[in-house]
């Protein structure tokens, strides 16, 4: 459902982003996205619904190039792709319940949504995905009234209202305590196998991604080292292609040069 | 073990002769004193301004003060009319220049339009604008609609269009870019874009952005006058030109408690919106 | 099945507060519109507006130099100079002030309050008004608009004073008391070098603001171009107007980019 064909990001300064990277993603997978800060996992992400353009090659999403998309075109395949930031990303001063339903503009005109006026589906649909994240109690509430773990999960409803295909998670735990973390991946692998929604994940914990993926991408410096089920993530596959040792939480450290 | 001490008198470590940093040049700051001397000096000239003249002016200004107290309380019935044009005149003034500068500023805002095609040029016109003093906007619009309390508003409205969008576009381009990224993800166009995601953050701002350009503009609108744009303004020439300096006096105190308590509602109320 | 999620969410109430503030607004606009006589602008709008734009572009450019003196030259000069003038003045005069008004220079509440009232009268007197009261005193011309700006800026530059010296570090004061500094001598070597850029910026950009004020001056008579600028408005000389406007504007822009250069590198 996802392709990615031979994707290259090269900067205005010559530096190299993505390196000739060939994927391809089905429908319903959990893909954790592994690798050191800078290896590309992020300009991957986001490369997948456009926030960042690519310099090379092709993606497909579900049949349709996203990279030759254009305006309404363009908005409408984001629209079926969802994603959920390590800020969490909601607008601070608006209501929980509004920041999910921003998650519908792409589904009605202009003029509609400028008023604020949403139809009683789009209502309901919000306040089920809030349900489902288990908040639904503090819809009215101010989003910076919330906990960081809260605000993810009104995140994720926001991409449940979206009615998305995909999820995109671009270190979604990252600013998370340890326990708030578990409630938070609990959730998205739950959608994942709920809904059918794929979902692929940028992590830099290992055991997260063996927790909870199905199947894991290693990426160093711009390119993909590793791609495969999480049984044959072992930690002597994982010293090999980086070549570097692992702390004992099974973070990708960087060793003091 | 034998412990030795060291008797040896105390020796002074051998120096090479006292080395101090050069001090840094004063060279600079003798020309800039010199600079503003000149400048001063130069002003004071122009200006035809000495100090002899001021204390030869001090006796009559002193008779002037002696002949404005005690203020003219009685004066009070001619002008409250005039002060509640003044009023009105602020107020509409102020809100049409809000409602202009909002499209104004979003054009403006070099985070919003990522051409600088379009933001460099508003900008720029918008400094032009600026430079304009209020008084000369209001003459200027008393030439083109006659005398009244209509140019008064016109040149307030300008006014508040360059304050109010000059301070909306610098907040505008200092909100946080997260939950604009969010509405490029779900795929929101411009349009919606601006009202879910910048909207809720420069809201709070822009209203005490507003009421801060209402309280200049009700100083402002009460010397407008002078130049023919209604208000309350107009009296201060006729009083002055009758010499009935106390009558000036009462103006003057009618607009200042006027200010003051508008700048105290204006100033609680923006501690309670930011 | 419809689960109403209102009954699981009650909406809250919309405060009764914020009504009564909207409703007052709307009571407040219409009284304001509605006093305003909005009928006949004038028949001749249209043609002064024409008028006035063909002025601006093209501008009386003989005006800029006049041999014999009154020209934009020397009226820009000379609001330059009121404004120089006037800033250094008022600088000068507000940094006793400005200590008066401090809270933490002063040893009441009283004595501080007091200097704070005193700088907001002070402020809140418009400066035209003090430019006719000095007009009166020393005869029209530019010595009075000096005065006035140098006495109204007073108010406004002394408040962010004022202000700049309740924000200092509290620990060189204690510091300088401590060895046995005098006051005086505490605030010279204490307060003075933490202020000094901080003041220096305030002034150029009260500088910048009494620009402006100079140049309206001259409409009632206190020296300027503003003298010029009228006479030429009433007379509907539109080309000497744009003149004199692009003068202003020019001069104004200038002075702004120079001073606002001078205050990032002071800040």
């Amino acid at each position: 459902m996802i392709e990615i064909r031979n994707v290259s990001k090269t900067y205005a300064n010559g530096t190299k982003g993505l390196h000739h990277i060939n994927l391809t993603i089905d429908r319903g997978e959990f893909v954790a996205i592994v690798g050191l800060s800078g290896a590309g996992k992020s300009t991957l992400l986001r490369s997948m619904n456009r926030l960042h353009d690519i310099t090379e090659g092709e993606i497909v999403i579900g049949g349709q190039s996203i990279t030759s998309a254009k305006g309404k075109e363009l908005r409408r395949i984001r629209r079926d792709i969802g994603m959920i930031f390590q800020s969490f990303n909601l607008v601070k001063r608006s209501s929980v319940l509004r920041n999910v339903l921003a998650g519908r503009v792409g589904y009605h005109s202009t003029l509609r949504t400028l008023l604020g006026r949403f139809p009683k589906p789009d209502m309901d649909l919000a306040f089920q995905a809030l349900d489902r994240v288990g908040i639904v109690q503090k819809a009215y509430a101010r989003a910076d009234e919330l906990s960081g773990g809260q605000q993810q999960r009104v995140a994720i409803a926001r991409v449940l209202a979206q009615e998305a295909k995909i999820i995109l998670a671009d270190e979604p735990v990252a600013s998370l305590d340890p326990l708030t973390t578990k409630q938070v991946m609990d959730d998205l692998k739950r959608i994942n196998a709920e809904s059918d929604i794929t979902t692929i994940v940028n992590l830099h914990s290992i055991d997260l991604a063996r927790q909870y993926a199905t199947r894991i991408i290693g990426m160093r410096a711009g390119e993909i080292v590793f791609d495969g089920p999480v049984s044959d993530a072992t930690d002597e596959r994982f010293t090999e292609i980086y070549g570097r040792p692992f702390g004992k939480d099974g973070i990708l450290e960087e060793t003091a040069v | 073990m034998k412990m030795e001490l060291d008797t040896a008198p105390f020796e002074q470590p051998v120096q090479p002769p006292l080395l101090r940093p050069k001090p840094p040049g004063k060279l600079k700051h003798y020309l800039t004193a010199a600079f503003l001397l000149l400048l001063v000096w130069g002003s004071s000239l122009q200006t035809d301004a000495t100090f002899k003249e001021l204390v030869e002016g001090l006796p009559n200004m002193l008779d002037l003060l002696r002949e404005m107290f005690p203020p003219r309380w009685s004066y009070l019935d001619n002008i409250w009319q005039a002060m509640l044009e003044t009023i009105r005149m602020a107020l509409i003034g102020t809100t049409l220049g809000a409602f202009l500068a909002v499209p104004v500023a979003l054009l403006c805002a070099g985070n919003l339009i990522k051409s600088r095609w379009i933001t460099y040029p508003v900008r720029f016109l918008l400094n032009l604008v600026r430079t304009i003093p209020d008084l000369l906007l209001a003459a200027f619009f008393v030439a083109i609609l006659g005398l009244g309390p209509l140019p008064g508003i016109f040149a307030l409205s300008v006014f508040s269009l360059g304050l109010i969008a000059k301070l909306t576009y610098e907040a505008l381009e200092a909100i946080d870019p997260g939950p604009l990224e969010a509405m490029t993800a779900v795929g929101a166009n411009l349009a919606q874009l601006i009202v879910y995601g910048v909207v809720p953050q420069i809201r709070a701002h822009f209203a005490s952005f507003t009421l801060y350009t209402f309280e200049i503009n009700i100083r402002a609108a009460a010397v407008l006058g002078l130049v023919g744009a209604g208000g309350i303004g107009h009296y201060y020439e006729v009083t002055l030109g009758f010499f009935e300096y106390d009558k000036t006096c009462m103006i003057i105190i009618f607009t200042l408690v006027v200010v003051l308590v508008i700048d105290y509602l204006s100033t609680k109320l923006r501690e309670k919106w930011i | 099945m419809s689960k109403s999620w209102n009954d699981v969410i009650p909406q809250p109430k919309k405060s009764r507060l914020r009504l009564l503030i909207y409703a007052l607004l709307a009571v407040v606009y219409i009284w304001a519109f509605a006093g305003i006589p909005f009928s006949g602008i004038k028949e001749t709008a249209g043609q002064v507006t024409k008028a006035i734009f063909t002025g601006l572009f093209s501008p009386d450019w003989d005006f800029v130099y006049l041999p014999g003196g009154e020209d934009l030259l020397r009226g820009l000069l000379d609001t330059l100079a009121i404004s120089i003038l006037g800033t250094v003045i008022s600088a000068l005069i507000c940094i006793p002030f400005a200590f008066w008004a401090a809270a933490n220079m002063s040893r009441t509440v009283f004595a501080s309050g007091s200097g704070k009232t005193l700088l907001s009268l002070i402020r809140v007197f418009p400066e035209i008004v003090m430019a006719l009261l000095f007009i009166k005193a020393v005869g029209p011309g530019s010595f009075a608009g000096v005065l006035a700006l140098g006495l109204h800026s007073v108010g406004m530059l002394g408040k962010l004073f004022s202000e700049e010296v309740e924000q200092i570090d509290t620990g060189p004061t204690e510091a300088l008391i401590a060895a046995g500094a005098t006051r005086l001598q505490m605030v010279r070597f204490a307060v003075l070098p933490q202020v000094l850029p901080g003041f220096l910026s305030y002034i150029l950009y009260r500088f910048e603001i009494n620009l402006r004020s100079a140049t309206i001056l001259g409409v009632i008579g206190a020296g300027g171009i503003g003298t010029p600028l009228i006479f030429a408005l009433s007379s509907r000389n539109w080309d000497r107007v744009g003149i004199i406007l692009l003068g202003i504007i020019v001069m104004i822009t200038v002075v702004d980019f120079i001073s606002g250069s001078l205050r990032k590198k002071l800040v």
